[in-house]
């Protein structure tokens, strides 16, 4: 019970700290709004041109640059109405100390603006978007907000982990796994106990399912976590922070497609929209185990498991290429190259036509044994 | 001509019991037996014989098509039509607002439904002065008699034929005569008279003729339910409101049918281009052989409107019967008769004058010149006479031929003024504008007037004025209406000037579409009005205008100069639109935004929201002047300023539907009442907004200086 108390008294320090900041907010616009200036917001933009790859920490970062969110400007008078709508919800949310999922938000500052037909959000990507600007323009986090993202992921393995109090076994979680939720700070999960020696983490939970019924976790003593594609901020957060505090190093089990590879660097370095918050999110010592380009001729696949790529795949794949943190990266521009000279993709199921548990039993443990990856 | 020149043969003839051909040189004897062996061929007396001189009734009873009556459902309309034209001639030359009843009887009311046609009695009764008693016979009986074909002088009927060709054609087709009853003095009984007309003889029989109190007379006002209920509110037919005037009816076999070239919508264009006349249609109860079994359109029943408003002289529908308003309460000028003008007269005329004027004068050449002629002053025909070899003293007489075609030629070179145009009353452009108001309903009107103009030596003026907006369809091809001497014309519309005028004009200049060599398409009514002493009609029937190139100029300049003043309101209207969703996206959420504060600041909400709302307003004024001029700051220009335009805020869809009176207001504030005009809104389609007048501004320029042909 010790525990809950001090989690609460850091909630309420970090609470006062946001309520402020949209205090702070609502008395620059009013002021200017009274004394006849314009009313704006200033939002840091969050675009590839305001990313900046930081070499030497090996993470992209946003950048300084900032956007001006104006009421007198046909473009942005509903986005500054709607950003004012949320601080305001934001502000409810705090004061009673309840927290809302991204949809909840939605519907919370869904409402017809006054003598018109209009509603105040057209769908929930409207306010998912002025809820991504204003964790930036307020420097808080989403969970501080009060808000939260669906549950995405699962994990299974060796750490007993206590989530709001509740101890949870990853070790029994039959075949389902424990659902890893959208808030995974310290405040609400703490890591027990953990005998695991690595993280395996797979793109999807069909493959998860897969090493979960061989029991790979509990044969190679490790974690395995699943994404659902590309893994959301709890996802991310939970295994930098098992990476960081448990020193478990994390090696990621993904398709041989432009999309693998962005997951890939996603994990590693951050992404362009959740720049701002690489720095508690990416891992930059991750390891990309495979599917590798050359693993078509190595584990002797069939013609039958190639997907041919479109011209959509090679364009993205030249992007990535692209991309500062691999440009020079002698490995990964070959690894990206063998994709396009082969010419189609491969999915980690399509190990499954050489036997059901290949990749459980043979692939994943040679590679890992032989330390062929790429990092 | 030829059917004219023979006219004046025949009306020259002193009986019609001699009527035998002239050319017919001697009587053919029995005896002059034929040839022998010749089954084939008459010898020259035989077809002497058979040579005698055409009636001119004779002539058209046969022929006609040429004046229209070569279909029963053209009959119907062109039975109207001259009844119409006359009565407002009349009624503009007696100096008379004209007050109008047209009524349509169906007479078979039971026939079968597939009956391409039926017998109907048309009445048009005026409150003009009237038809003194023994001319009655020679205006209604006689083909070609007329005050209006020998003058230069601009008026509805030209040659003296429709009325009495309508009545003859009643005749051929039903065998009834021409019913007419005339006042001349309110005091004084009013003349019944049943007129048929000898085609044989060109002239009218009389069957009854007897005097009568009864005028106009009663049975017409018990004609429909709708005019029985009119009339029991004194709304129809008064004997006040008709102290003389005429009334005319002739049953013919016809077919009525509503659309393009139907009875109604002569009516509504006569309406539109008379503005100063008041008609009163009764229509028939049934279409003929329509295809659809419809009475009359649903809503003019349901949307009828009472009496109070009748007095209010809306244009409107009660119970089937339409009421076109009077729109302005003066009569066009009256018109001058005029001389021709030199560079007007043909060489046949000219001998042919010379001969007239040697019979009846005896003068000089010198003198016939500035006697016969307008703007021949005495240097110019001494000059004149010089030039064609002759002297001021040689008489008009003597001039030989090769004199006079010198002359001619002369003509043709000299250089004279041009002819004077007060014989010519345009319609006007704010009688124009009154006009299109109440019979369109749109949002936008312009109106142009040019100056007078010669074709062929003869005077001539072009209006135009347009429609915009409002109810009409706007995915359709613009609608032309046309008239001449204020009478509209149904037919042949490609063939007309004035259609060739629309399709070269460049409409997308002001912010229209138009198919290439093709009208406009969008909702739009083009306007054109030909005002002459004599309008050059492609046939007899007085369709179609022929195409002059000077005509056709400056029907085009007409229209320009309303394309253009359409082009800077639709300019002015996208505008108006663009600052009013500006202001409006603003407006919106500077409620939502005030709200916000308070809820996190506690500011005052009222206080936020007025700041942010007196920003929004100047904000939207900023960015509409740097948005539309090109880096100056220009005062806007309000479309409504300019002349001749009428502008009817509530017809504009943005800003009819916008709930905010602010924005209203702030562009289109009325400035001043439409002044002698009983403006209205109009109508056929049964919509009566009497409120919509007072939203009706008015160009003060308009009022204030009106164009040097307009009536006041």
């Amino acid at each position: 019970m010790a525990k809950k108390i001090t989690k609460q008294v850091s909630t309420k320090a970090r609470d006062i700290n946001t309520h402020k900041k949209i205090y702070v907010l609502a008395e620059t616009v009013t002021k200017a709004a009274l004394s006849g200036k314009e009313p704006i917001v200033s939002v840091p933009t969050r675009s590839r041109s305001n990313t900046i790859w930081n070499k030497k920490r090996g993470i992209l970062e946003m950048g300084n640059a900032t956007q001006d969110r104006q009421l007198f400007n046909l473009n942005q008078a509903k986005i500054f109405m709607q950003t004012l709508l949320h601080s305001g919800s934001i502000k409810d949310l705090i004061e009673a100390d309840k927290t809302l999922s991204l949809r909840g938000m939605f519907y919370k500052g869904l409402h017809t603006v006054a003598g018109t037909k209009e509603k105040t959000f057209v769908d929930q990507t409207e306010s998912d978007g002025i809820l991504e600007d204003l964790e930036v323009s307020l420097t808080a986090l989403r969970e501080e907000l009060h808000i939260f993202a669906k549950k995405a992921g699962s994990i299974v393995g060796n750490i007993t982990l206590i989530d709001s109090g509740d101890e949870i076994d990853c070790r029994r979680m039959g075949s389902g796994g424990y659902a890893i939720p959208s808030i995974v700070e310290p405040d609400v999960i703490q890591f027990k106990k953990c005998e695991a020696k690595f993280i395996l983490h797979v793109e999807k939970n069909t493959v998860w399912s897969r090493f979960n019924e061989d029991r790979f976790w509990e044969k190679h003593n490790c974690i395995l976590t699943e994404g659902g594609g590309q893994p959301p901020r709890g996802v991310r957060r939970l295994l930098r922070r098992m990476h960081e505090e448990l020193k478990l190093p994390v090696y990621c089990l993904l398709d041989c497609d432009p999309w693998g590879h962005y997951i890939y660097s996603v994990i590693k370095q951050g992404s362009i929209s959740l720049a701002f918050e690489s720095q508690r999110l990416a891992i930059p010592e991750a390891k990309f185990l495979g599917i590798r380009a050359k693993d078509y001729k190595a584990c002797g696949l069939s013609d039958d498991v190639q997907i041919a790529l479109n011209d959509n795949d090679i364009k993205r794949a030249k992007e990535i290429a692209a991309y500062p943190w691999f440009q020079g990266h002698k490995p990964w521009q070959k690894e990206i190259e063998g994709l396009l000279t082969n010419g189609f993709k491969m999915e980690v199921e399509s190990l499954i036509t050489k036997d059901i548990s290949y990749v459980t039993e043979e692939y994943v443990p040679q590679r890992l044994k032989a330390k062929d990856w790429l990092e | 001509m030829v059917g004219k020149d023979a006219a004046l043969m025949s009306k020259t003839q002193p009986k019609s019991g001699q009527s035998r051909a002239k050319k017919s040189v001697e009587e053919s004897s029995d005896g002059a037996a034929p040839r022998k062996g010749k089954n084939r061929g008459a010898t020259a007396e035989e077809m002497g014989s058979r040579q005698r001189d055409i009636s001119v009734s004779e002539f058209f009873a046969k022929n006609r098509h040429l004046l229209g009556f070569d279909n029963p459902r053209k009959a119907l309309l062109t039975t109207v039509k001259e009844a119409v034209d006359n009565s407002l001639d009349a009624c503009e030359e007696g100096g008379i607002l004209p007050e109008l009843a047209v009524i349509i009887e169906d007479l078979q009311p039971d026939r079968p439904a597939t009956s391409k046609s039926s017998r109907y009695r048309i009445t048009v009764v005026d409150n003009g002065p009237g038809i003194v008693r023994k001319q009655v016979e020679n205006i209604f009986g006689r083909l070609l008699y007329g005050s209006k074909f020998h003058r230069l002088k601009m008026s509805r009927g030209q040659q003296g034929i429709g009325i009495s060709a309508a009545g003859m054609y009643g005749l051929i087709t039903t065998g009834k005569p021409m019913q007419i009853v005339t006042k001349i003095r309110s005091s004084d009984a009013a003349h019944h008279i049943e007129l048929a007309m000898n085609t044989k003889t060109n002239r009218a029989e009389v069957t009854a003729d007897s005097e009568t109190k009864d005028f106009p007379p009663a049975k017409l006002r018990d004609v429909t339910a709708g005019s029985r209920s009119l009339a029991a509110t004194d709304g129809f037919l008064s004997p006040k409101i008709f102290p003389t005037g005429t009334s005319v009816s002739i049953e013919l076999e016809g077919r009525y049918q509503k659309g393009r070239g139907s009875v109604d919508e002569f009516l509504e264009l006569t309406g539109i281009a008379n503005p100063h006349a008041r008609i009163t249609y009764v229509p028939p109860s049934r279409e003929s052989g329509a295809d659809d079994e419809e009475l009359l359109p649903a809503d003019s029943v349901a949307t009828a409107v009472d009496a109070g408003e009748v007095k209010v002289e809306v244009t409107s529908e009660h119970h089937g019967v339409i009421m076109f308003p009077r729109a302005v309460n003066e009569l066009p000028p009256e018109t001058r008769e005029i001389q021709p003008h030199p560079k007007g007269v043909e060489l046949g005329t000219l001998l042919q004058m010379l001969k007239e004027y040697e019979a009846a004068e005896k003068g000089s050449l010198y003198k016939f010149l500035q006697d016969q002629f307008c703007r021949v002053s005495a240097s110019t025909a001494g000059a004149l006479c010089e030039a064609a070899g002759a002297t001021s003293r040689t008489r008009a007489g003597d001039v030989e031929p090769q004199q006079a075609e010198k002359l001619f030629a002369a003509f043709q070179e000299a250089k004279l003024g041009p002819p004077p145009v007060d014989c010519l009353a345009p319609i006007g452009v704010r009688q124009l504008l009154a006009g299109m108001l109440k019979g369109v309903r749109a949002e936008f009107y312009a109106a142009s007037s040019r100056e007078p103009e010669i074709y062929r030596g003869r005077p001539f003026q072009i209006e135009a004025a347009i429609a915009f907006g409002g109810e009409l369809p706007t995915e359709e091809s613009s609608r032309v209406i046309r008239f001449a001497n204020r009478v509209p014309l149904l037919f042949q519309q490609s063939a007309c000037s004035s259609f060739k005028a629309v399709a070269e004009t460049g409409w997308k200049n002001y912010g229209l579409t138009q198919p290439r060599g093709s009208t406009p398409t969008g909702p739009l009514v083009i306007l054109i009005h030909m005002a002459s002493v004599w309008v050059p009609f492609t046939s007899e029937s007085k369709e179609a205008i022929a195409d002059y190139d000077e005509i056709r100029k400056e029907m085009k300049l007409a229209l320009m100069e309303c394309g253009r003043k359409l082009g800077s309101y639709l300019r002015k209207r996208l505008k108006m639109r663009r600052e009013g969703e500006r202001r409006d996206v603003f407006e919106r959420y500077i409620g939502e935004v005030s709200k916000s504060l308070h809820h996190i600041h506690g500011a005052d909400t009222r206080e936020v929201y007025d700041a942010l709302l007196a920003q929004a307003k100047k904000r939207t004024r900023q960015a509409d002047q740097v948005l539309n001029e090109d880096g100056k700051v220009v005062k806007a220009e309000d479309p409504s300023d300019q002349e001749g335009v009428l502008v009817v805020a509530d017809a504009i869809p943005a800003l009819a539907q916008s709930d905010r009176s602010e924005v209203k207001d702030s562009h289109l504030e009325a400035k001043k009442p439409f002044q002698n005009a009983n403006v209205n809104a109009k109508t056929k389609r049964g919509k009566v907004s009497a409120n919509e007048s007072a939203k009706i501004k008015k160009s003060k320029r308009d009022d204030d200086s009106p164009t040097l042909f307009e009536a006041d």
